[in-house]
């Protein structure tokens, strides 16, 4: 268990900077997940604090001490790869008994840790199997149990779900929540869906273009964004973007407005902020969304509960919404 | 194409490269430079001296009749080796083709004579030709044809063309039969309901869907022509009769060995080094289309 | 000959039959080998000669075994053996190492020792004979060993092959690796060497026929009939002047000389096939 700093931190490779200057203070047992688009920097990220790519400026802080020119096998971490990187051709047990060999832990203490993290990961059954021969699951699970047996003072995930099918990726999420819980080891944990990102983090990064958009809480990420990137991101069915001018809202010098689905409801034309034709719904039990089209062509979705009305297909109606839940967004896309 | 991820530091992976670099330093660059070096000499009749002749060896060679004949003999003979050694295999290749179930057992069958060398299947054909004990020159001769091998220029040269071709069927089998067996089925399932009966179908399906098997096969066996059939020139003809299967490697060897004529041999030795580098070029080109599939 | 579809009834047969008959003209020469080695040679200088085996097994091949013609075939074999395996694993394990150090590293000149090991790709020691002779000799390795070793593993074949094996395996493999605190060493002993296991296997299996089968080359540089390796041997054991040659004899030495390289062909069928069309891609 260790604190992880980022301080400022840039990466070149070429002339190209990608990451401009990310800071962050992780506490000790706490669960970051760098959250962004693909090409947006998170894994470049994940890979410096790992020591697998070089710092070109900045520090990397460890457990207080500066880990930039630090190998990855002596800055005590342990991480878990998108495609699992099993050993092919070494069966469960040496998969995950690898690093503490290399370490020259003693054979019984091996046997013992390797024991406890498959007794963790219900993966006793099959430690004496290869890894093609086992699903993706519980390949996750072995890549899983090769980064607990370490013991190491952090965790970096690099989208270790995203292989898994819709269905198994909600139960891993489960999975490694609790584990994290469990042992209380820092985590950093990259991926670009932001569900999971919502319910893993305790702290979220949300990443652009090589820059830390916003750093906080996922609930206070979600219900008040720094950014019109982070608002339109973060959240699902997306925030929807009106002009401001066109609602009336350009006064103080906003060029966007945005709103969440659940936030708008449906009124009459004449009594709206804003007309939309509605074009189809989607019932999906027990919320309905209603997509409308806007007069400037865009569209607009609207998120209702399951008992509501819904109006006919070509129907005119108003949207509106109450004033504290708009967000309003400079010309740079910042927030007013 | 390079890996993301790489190791650290020079001195490791310096120790790692030399005894390759070591071994093609002293056994390859340094055997080529000096083959380089000394087409442009002629040493004196004693080997005391050689004199600087510039492209003297090359024009000589050039203007060489004898020279000259066996470039056309190295062509006619390798056209011959890949025509035969692959229209056989091809032949055989598609009627396999067409045996799901057995085509395993055929081509466990036709592999092997692979691993006869080239000097060993010489001999072999030698023994069946022998103009005293051959037993096909003897039921040739019932047939009324005198078949000598020593003193026919033709005869010889078809004869290490066949035992070239031998052993390099199994090869071209083993690549066209993988070639014919990767064309999905699908397509020549559709081409049959379309109607086309099976040479039809061979011609404008089949063989246009191989055509990157063929290619690369051509390219591979006129390299096998040119230079590794030494063997079967060698215990057949010796390069005879009157240098009729002297091909240029024969040459190259019966200049620089027998005939010790180095300047020569090494100037014929850099014309051949241009011919494989242009053969690599266009295998390389072959690759990267293939690649870029 | 009309369909795909159907597979049985006579054109089925004919095609059997074709293959049958391709099969036995590629077998015949062979055959008719074994049977000259099992006869006695007055039984081949008057031709025709027979197409069945004789009674002379036994005698044929003691003879060729333990005194040959110039030197005993088995002093022959064990030159051969030593030439086509020290081929093969020399060239692997250089090949092996300086693969990794490219796919690997990134050191000063890496790639001017790229394309320095590349050029060699395709030349065969057939067109520098001369040179590298001269080398060879200067170096006093004629009739050793490593006179005929050498020179062969010269060529980038099998750097080529393991490169482009290095180049699927998956970078994360190598970076799991180092985050479990391995070395570089150690991850090409631990991880790397076991994944090319097959990769290994099937290149050994055309080296050593390569190997096996030279010609030119140990003709040139083992003028002691105790270094001579077997296929270059046949050749000398044709007399020079107007004499029959010893033909079972002769015939009994081809059939010694094709066997290991066949038995190995047959044995590891699936190695080879693979090992041929990865070695060609």
């Amino acid at each position: 268990m260790a604190t992880i700093t980022l301080d400022n931190v840039h990466k070149k490779f070429g002339d190209t900077e990608v990451i401009h200057g990310v800071s962050i203070e992780i506490a000790e047992g706490e669960f970051i997940v760098i959250v962004g688009p693909s090409g947006c920097g998170k894994s470049t990220l994940l890979r410096m604090v790992a020591g697998l790519e070089t710092v070109t400026a900045g520090e990397v802080r460890i457990a207080g001490a500066r880990v930039n020119e630090t190998e990855p096998m002596d800055r005590d971490i342990a991480m878990v790869f998108q495609n699992y990187a099993l050993y092919p051709h070494m069966s469960v047990f040496d998969n995950m008994a690898y690093g503490l060999k290399i370490a020259r832990v003693p054979q019984p203490e091996i046997r013992d840790r390797v024991a406890a993290a498959a007794e963790m990961l219900q993966l006793e059954a099959f430690l004496n199997r290869k890894p093609r021969e086992l699903s993706g699951g519980q390949r996750q699970r072995v890549a899983m149990g090769r980064a607990i047996v370490r013991k190491p003072k952090a965790f970096l995930f690099d989208e270790p779900l995203s292989n898994l099918d819709a269905k198994l990726r909600v139960q891993m999420r489960l999975e490694i929540k609790d584990l994290q819980k469990e042992l209380g080891i820092t985590s950093l944990y990259v991926t670009h869906d932001q569900v999971e990102a919502m319910t893993l983090a305790d702290r979220m990064i949300v990443m652009n273009e090589g820059v830390a958009e916003q750093v906080g809480r996922p609930l206070d990420v979600y219900s008040n964004p720094g950014t019109e990137f982070v608002a339109g991101f973060i959240g699902s069915p997306a925030t929807n973007f009106l002009s401001a001018e066109a609602v009336g809202e350009s006064g103080r010098g906003a060029a966007k407005l945005g709103i969440r689905p659940e936030h708008a409801r449906l009124c009459k034309p004449e009594s709206g902020f804003v007309r939309g034709r509605m074009t189809y719904a989607e019932a999906l039990g027990a919320e309905t969304l209603l997509h409308l089209r806007l007069p400037d062509g865009a569209l607009f979705t609207l998120r209702q509960d399951g008992g509501g009305s819904i109006p006919h297909e070509g129907d005119d109606c108003g949207i509106i919404w109450e004033e504290r839940n708009q967000l309003l967004f400079l010309p740079d896309g910042g927030r007013l | 194409m390079d890996k993301r991820v790489t190791f650290r530091g020079w001195l490791l992976p310096a120790a790692l490269v030399l005894p390759q670099l070591a071994v093609t330093a002293v056994f390859f660059f340094y055997p080529a430079g000096q083959a380089v070096w000394q087409s442009l000499f002629i040493p004196d009749p004693f080997g005391l001296k050689s004199q600087f002749v510039g492209t003297g060896n090359f024009e000589f060679l050039l203007n060489d009749p004898f020279y000259r004949a066996s470039f056309v003999t190295t062509a006619v003979f390798s056209s011959l080796v890949t025509l035969v050694s692959m229209g056989v295999a091809l032949w055989l290749a598609v009627l396999a083709d067409r045996l799901i179930k057995s085509s395993g057992t055929y081509r466990t069958l036709l592999i092997w004579p692979y691993a006869v060398a080239p000097a060993v299947a010489g001999v072999l054909w030698l023994f069946m030709f022998s103009t005293r004990v051959g037993l096909v020159a003897w039921y040739l001769g019932l047939l009324g044809y005198e078949w000598n091998h020593v003193l026919n220029g033709e005869e010889a040269m078809a004869l290490v063309v066949i035992a070239s071709s031998w052993g390099r069927i199994s090869y071209n089998f083993l690549f066209f039969l993988a070639g014919l067996q990767a064309i999905p089925r699908s397509v020549i399932e559709a081409a049959a309901i379309d109607g086309a009966r099976f040479w039809k179908r061979f011609w404008t399906i089949v063989f246009p869907l191989l055509s990157p098997t063929t290619f690369f096969l051509l390219v591979v066996n006129v390299v096998y022509a040119f230079f590794e059939t030494f063997g079967v020139i060698h215990t057949i003809t010796s390069g005879g009769p009157q240098q009729a299967t002297t091909i240029l490697v024969y040459k190259v060897y019966a200049d620089g060995f027998v005939g010790q004529d180095q300047g020569s041999s090494a100037a014929q030795s850099v014309i051949l080094l241009v011919v494989v580098g242009l053969l690599t070029i266009i295998q390389f080109k072959y690759i990267e289309r293939k690649v870029h599939y | 000959m009309s369909g795909m579809v159907e597979k049985r009834g006579l054109s089925y047969w004919m095609i059997h039959a074709g293959m049958i008959l391709g099969v036995l003209l590629i077998f015949f020469p062979i055959w008719l080998a074994f049977v000259a080695s099992t006869v006695s040679q007055a039984d081949i200088v008057k031709p025709p000669m027979p197409l069945w085996p004789g009674d002379q097994f036994f005698e044929n091949y003691r003879r060729a075994l333990f005194s040959g013609v110039n030197a005993p075939v088995a002093v022959m074999l064990l030159n051969s053996a030593v030439m086509a395996i020290g081929i093969a694993v020399g060239k692997i394990i250089i090949s092996l190492l300086s693969a990794f150090a490219i796919v690997y590293f990134r050191f000063p000149c890496r790639q001017l020792v790229f394309w320095l090991i590349f050029l060699t790709l395709m030349l065969p020691v057939e067109v520098r004979i001369v040179p590298t002779y001269e080398v060879v000799a200067r170096f006093g390795m004629l009739n050793s060993y490593s006179g005929l070793i050498f020179p062969l593993i010269a060529s980038a074949t099998a750097t080529f092959l393991f490169r482009q094996f290095f180049m699927t395996i998956p970078d994360e493999l190598a970076e799991a690796a180092r985050v479990d605190g391995s070395r570089p060493m150690r991850f090409f002993v631990d991880i790397l060497l076991p994944m090319s296991r097959t990769n290994i296997a099937a290149l050994f299996v055309i080296l050593f026929i390569y190997g096996w089968n030279q010609y030119l080359w140990p003709l040139l540089i083992t003028t002691d009939p105790q270094m001579n390796t077997i296929v270059m041997g046949i050749k000398q054991m044709f007399p020079s002047g107007d004499d029959f040659a010893d033909w079972p004899v002769i015939m009994a030495t081809s059939l010694l000389a094709m066997i290991p390289p066949v038995f190995v062909v047959i044995l590891m069928q699936k190695l080879f096939v693979r090992g041929l069309m990865e070695s060609e891609k």
